[in-house]
């Protein structure tokens, strides 16, 4: 069995997935607008960029596609939603450690923002 | 894969009805290049997700910036899913043929041995055949030949060269040349270096500038000019360590200072790989008098868009006017005209063809046996295709997990197969023939590679396709079913038909090489007229002026032979103008009580000049009255030894003493008549030989035919002697070159040499096509019995004897054989045809070829059922029921 750690350091678009549907359940388009939202429109996933990853965190066992719809009238799409594993809030948790990790140590060295 | 499949539709529709939007069919086409799998996973999310950003889009410059997106954006993220697959079927291929060592070993050889057999062979095709010359525009470069009746590429006289440069309009520049060797005195030991003569014009019309200095000026090639010369780059290094003031420097050439004027580039040759400096022409003008003095070769620059058609024509029109003018020496005197690059005798190029073909058989009898051992694979490996297609794997995927599989073992066995390549160079460039103006030997360069490359891919396509077509067909939920018998009859029906395939190629193979062995015998035991054993040959090219004399001459041979007779186990020795075998020409006119007989007509003979004792050398039998004799000299009348075929012709009543004949401008009356000796090769006709006494050849005159060759025939070894001759010849002149030093039996061989190449060469490939195949019936039989175990447990235990099993499986093998012979035998013969230029004469239906041939393929056929025939045989009925 695969361990969190072995997947690290995540793609950038991987952990922005994870952190799309870390507190609720979604579909693709709505993966798009939330990550394009979080990085104030800096990052555009295209569908090819976020299916390619959902396929591989699907086999990874980061995502589940979930089987539970809202309700008909919201749903209009009738899309699939999908949803963070336990070992994908794992995985996501531990690379949030090695990038914490990764920057504590660039701060001792005196990489800090706002210094020369 | 299309995009077709009903639920592409239904989600086309869905977003079409459901959103009102009527999706572009342009971004379906778009989705066409992710792979099938993954279009049929989201293709139906991806089109809603466009469907919703082109909604969102903010008037006409927003969908125009959205399109534009996708496209570049669909371009990247397909190239990536692809790679993404790639790498991982990649893994799991290697995975599973790291598991089955055995096979891939095997696969990964058999595609070396043809991958590597066809790129050797092509690598020295290519070299002669296709890559054109290193000249500028060399598709305009052509040579020019007198084409008489017998010799259609007969050397021009001079005088016939400067009537046609002079007239002709279809050239933008005419030259000409004659290969000349020359002396080399005062760099270490005197050397003898192969030459080209050529006039000013040459060079230029070839249009290839020096690498130093310049190229000849017309006043240089004057007779009387001072002499000049140009080296080539290979000479410049090996002789003069790429000495940078090399231009201006003079060197001894026969004798006589010349000027070092120029370097030619690394990559010139002209007109053999073997010529190292070229000196001018300067031709005297008393050479253009006679105009049946042949012995330049002309080479000649088209003029743009002039076509080899009418560049043939016109020179016909201006050998026909000259015919007119000079209806005598000019009688039956045609042009031709030839490409340089086609310049290649049709058994070269027979032979290279031949081979080429050879070597593309093997390959697909290779491919054929891969192929075998794929399907044969696949069917072991039903059971766990059918479990991921149970879980999910569509077809595509698993033809695509087929694929690169195979195309992972080409080109695995395509890089070895490179190396078998360059392994397999050294033996395969003994057949480039050196009469072609061309630096180097082939190599394995990039064009090579590039070809191997293509060759690989094709190959790995080639075998990969069909058994993964069939596998994308066949894997259903039947493989998972609990002792199925896996492989129905037409897959059994495909592999024997495969293996019938590759015993037909075999067949042709054995064949064509059994008859190439059989010409090859045959051309060996051709009796030359004289005998090559224990003699020892070497030649001392006298220059002139030093030895324009007689006397000079004389002085020479007679110190060197006394000195070389007296040497311990010699039986005698002498000189000749050419031994046989080294110089086809040396041919003249014959005439009988001065009748006209003209060189076009037949009526001509080769002539040698030659000391007392060359017949007891080369023991060639005198048959009537004595050879030329050390009393016959100028103050004696002109005599002449002539063979029995000039005998044959001329006096059918066979007495020929002291008739007289007219030959090279003089009577001279008959004293002796030789057997026939086989002047121009073992597998040439000759012309009728006249010998002619040394002493009688006069100041001057005939330079070309100075006795130069001497041949020793000692009791000992005859390269033991090579030391001492040398020796003597030091003594007797130390600045006398000494070249060829060589067995007469050594320059017999080598008539043979490239037979005896190309023989091994094919039987090579006879041999490896035949052990593909034996593995193949091999493969086949074994795999059908073990497909078949539960059947022959069956009739077994129904009371079928070992006699009936074993009946069973050869039954079978003889069938694959015969069925493979008989198309393959139909096929040898259509190979033998058109090889028959290299047959020497051996039929294409040779019966005891083919049987042989036939022998061998049952041989095989029992040898390769041997085993499964075995195994069959022991089936223990109880074991093979009770795996049900």
């Amino acid at each position: 069995m695969e361990k969190p750690e072995d997947l690290l350091p995540l793609p950038p678009a991987t952990f922005h997935i994870l952190m799309a549907v870390a507190d609720e359940d979604r579909h693709g388009y709505a993966i798009i607008q939330d990550v394009a939202a979080r990085t104030g429109g800096e990052l555009k996933l295209s569908a090819g960029t976020l299916y390619r990853s959902i396929q591989r965190m699907l086999e990874q066992g980061l995502l589940v596609e979930t089987l539970e719809r809202p309700a008909p009238e919201l749903d209009d799409e009738r899309r699939r939603y999908y949803r963070i594993t336990p070992f994908g809030a794992a995985t996501a948790r531990a690379e949030v450690t090695r990038l914490s990790h990764l920057v504590k140590l660039a701060r001792a060295c005196g990489f800090a923002p706002g210094r020369a | 894969m299309s995009d077709n499949m009903p639920c592409g539709d239904v989600a086309y529709n869905v977003a079409r009805n459901v959103q009102g939007h009527n999706v572009p069919r342009y971004y379906q086409m778009l989705l066409l290049l992710y792979p099938a799998s993954f279009r049929a996973e989201y293709g139906e999310e991806m089109r809603a997700v466009f469907a919703r950003r082109l909604r969102d889009a903010a008037g006409l410059p927003g969908v125009a910036w959205l399109w534009i997106a996708a496209f570049f954006e669909t371009l990247w993220d397909a190239a990536a899913v692809h790679s993404d697959i790639l790498r991982q079927d990649l893994r799991y291929t290697a995975r599973t043929l790291g598991r089955t060592p055995g096979f891939t070993l095997t696969a990964i050889l058999v595609i070396a041995l043809g991958v590597g057999a066809n790129t050797a062979a092509f690598s020295v095709t290519d070299f002669v055949l296709i890559r054109p010359l290193a000249f500028p525009e060399p598709d305009r470069l052509v040579m020019l030949w007198e084409n008489v009746p017998q010799y259609s590429r007969m050397e021009l006289s001079p005088a016939n060269y400067r009537d046609w440069k002079r007239m002709s309009r279809s050239f933008e520049s005419m030259g000409a040349f004659t290969t000349q060797p020359v002396n080399l005195v005062g760099q270490g030991e005197p050397e003898r270096i192969d030459a080209a003569a050529v006039t000013a014009d040459l060079l230029p019309t070839l249009g290839v500038q020096p690498l130093m200095g310049r190229l000849f000026t017309a006043a240089e090639d004057q007779p009387g000019a001072a002499g000049t010369v140009i080296l080539s780059y290979r000479m410049w290094q090996s002789e003069f360590g790429g000495d940078a003031e090399i231009v201006g420097r003079r060197l001894n050439l026969d004798g006589s200072p010349s000027t070092v004027i120029g370097v030619m580039p690394r990559e010139f040759s002209f007109p053999v790989s073997d010529t190292r400096l070229w000196i001018p022409a300067a031709l005297p003008e008393a050479l253009y008098q006679d105009r049946n003095n042949n012995f330049i070769e002309g080479v000649g620059r088209l003029k743009p868009g002039v076509s080899m058609e009418q560049a043939r024509a016109e020179m016909n029109v201006i050998a026909g006017q000259l015919e007119r003018q000079f209806p005598k020496e000019n009688l039956h005197t045609a042009a031709t005209v030839n490409r340089m690059r086609d310049e290649l005798s049709q058994k070269s190029r027979g032979l290279l063809w031949a081979l080429s073909g050879a070597a593309i058989c093997v390959l697909l009898i290779a491919c054929t046996n891969l192929a075998n051992l794929l399907l044969a694979r696949g069917i072991a490996r039903q059971k766990e295709l059918a479990v991921r297609t149970a879980i999910g794997a569509g077809r595509e995927r698993l033809a695509r997990q087929m694929i690169t599989e195979s195309l992972l073992l080409a080109f695995a066995g395509g890089g070895l197969g490179v190396l078998v390549a360059m392994a397999a160079l050294p033996l395969m460039a003994r057949l480039v023939p050196n009469t072609l103006p061309m630096a180097g030997m082939p190599a394995i360069d990039a064009r090579v590679l590039l070809f191997a490359g293509l060759l690989t891919l094709g190959t790995g396509i080639a075998f990969g396709v069909g058994p993964a077509w069939r596998m994308g067909r066949g894997a259903d939920l039947s493989g998972l079913r609990e002792g199925s018998r896996a492989g129905g009859g037409r897959k059994e029906r495909l592999r024997s038909a495969l293996v019938m395939a590759e015993i037909m190629a075999s067949v042709v193979l054995l064949v064509s090489a059994g008859m190439l062995m059989r010409a090859l015998w045959r051309v060996q035991a051709t009796d030359p007229g004289f005998r090559a054993d224990g003699v020892l040959t070497m030649r001392t090219a006298l220059p002139t002026p030093k030895y324009i004399t007689e006397a000079a001459r004389d002085q020479f041979y007679a110190s060197v032979l006394s000195e070389v007779r007296r040497l311990p186990g010699v039986q005698s020795a002498a000189y000749t103008s050419f031994l046989p075998m080294t110089m086809g020409g040396g041919i003249w006119p014959v005439s009988i009580k001065g009748q006209n007989l003209q060189r076009a007509g037949g009526d001509v003979a080769s002539m040698r000049f030659t000391t007392p004792g060359f017949f007891k050398t080369l023991r060639i039998p005198l048959l009537q009255g004595r050879e030329p004799a050390d009393s016959d000299t100028s103050s004696t009348p002109l005599v002449a030894a002539v063979s029995q075929s000039f005998v044959r012709k001329y006096w059918p009543d066979g007495n020929a003493i002291g008739r007289h004949f007219q030959f090279a401008f003089s009577d001279r009356v008959i004293v002796g008549v030789a057997a026939d000796i086989r002047v121009r090769g073992l597998e040439q006709d000759s012309e009728p030989q006249v010998y002619l006494p040394y002493k009688q050849q006069g100041d001057g005159n005939y330079p070309f035919y100075v006795p130069k060759d001497l041949a020793i025939l000692t009791m000992g070894t005859p390269e033991a002697l090579a030391p001492a001759v040398q020796r003597i010849i030091r003594a007797a002149d130390p600045e006398q070159p000494v070249s060829n030093v060589r067995t007469m039996a050594k320059i017999v061989e080598e008539q043979t040499a490239s037979r005896t190449v190309q023989a091994r060469l094919l039987g090579g490939f006879a041999a490896l096509a035949f052990l593909l195949a034996a593995v193949g019936i091999h493969g086949l039989l074994s795999f059908a019995v073990s497909q078949r175990s539960r059947e022959i447990g069956v009739r077994v235990a129904l009371g079928a004897t070992p006699r009936d099993i074993l009946s069973m499986v050869l039954r079978q093998a003889a069938f694959v054989a015969l069925a493979g012979v008989l198309p393959g035998a139909i096929l040898a013969y259509q190979a033998g045809l058109a090889m028959q230029a290299l047959l020497a004469g051996v039929k294409p239906d040779d019966p005891a070829t083919y049987l042989a041939a036939a022998a061998l393929c049952v041989a095989m056929t029992l040898f390769g059922s041997l085993l499964p025939a075995w195994r069959a045989v022991r089936v223990d009925p109880i074991t093979a029921l009770r795996a049900e």
